[in-house]
């Protein structure tokens, strides 16, 4: 389950959520990571943009992932600006034991970082600043640049 | 015609092209001196599956985007 919102996220809301979704579903573990806007650098805040259609993709493809190992997996982010010690992203995994719920979070985590077609900008003094040197380039890029 | 869309943070209007494979956008693009350097660590989808190679045939209606380095959570 993919959920995108528009600003930050309300995160006691959705994690309450899922836990509710799930309480009955006989899962052991729920392993929640959320992410939260830092001071650092003299930002205001951060802001996204998301390309859904292969952000949908990617995550079906963990989801496929996750079913394959008896787990589930939601996540929910958001568009737009997200101010300091406001949040702007939960991943979360749903498995019947722990430790499928805490190798997993931390692979699909780390994969997120890496593919996940989301660009972060720096709210500095009025502006929105590109972070490219905090981004990742995705596996394979560069194609266009070959002769 | 083939649609060719710049994602994210570059700053430039998408392209209608009448072109039939992704070398010849390669070829166009890197004529351009204000995008060399994001070709250089773009990703990019076709019909918004990532492609891996130049070989890739594109026919009219295809749609070709350019994704820059990505930075979620």
């Amino acid at each position: 389950m993919l959920h995108l919102y528009d600003g930050a996220l309300d995160v006691p809301k959705i994690l309450k959520a899922w836990y509710e979704e799930e309480s009955q579903s006989n899962y052991g573990a729920y392993i929640p990571f959320v992410g939260t806007v830092r001071s650092e650098d003299g930002i205001d805040g951060l802001s996204f943009d998301i390309y859904e259609p292969i952000l949908e993709s990617w995550f079906l493809g963990w989801q496929e992932k996750a079913k394959a190992k008896g787990a589930i997996i939601k996540m929910a982010h958001s568009r737009g600006d997200v101010m300091l010690h406001e949040s702007s992203y939960i991943a979360a995994v749903f498995s019947p034991k722990r430790r499928v719920a805490l190798e997993f979070i931390d692979a699909f985590v780390e994969d997120f970082k890496a593919s996940a077609p989301i660009w972060k900008y720096d709210l500095k003094e009025g502006k929105r600043l590109y972070a490219l040197e905090r981004s990742t380039a995705i596996a394979g890029s560069g194609l266009l640049s070959q002769r | 015609m083939v649609r060719v869309e710049f994602l994210g943070p570059i700053q430039k209007a998408p392209l209608q092209l009448e072109i039939t494979n992704l070398s010849e956008l390669a070829e166009i693009l890197q004529e351009d001196e204000a995008m060399r350097a994001w070709l250089e660590n773009c990703a990019v989808a076709v019909n918004d599956m990532l492609v891996s190679s130049l070989d890739v045939e594109l026919k009219d209606g295809d749609r070709v985007a350019l994704l820059p380095p990505v930075c979620g959570g």
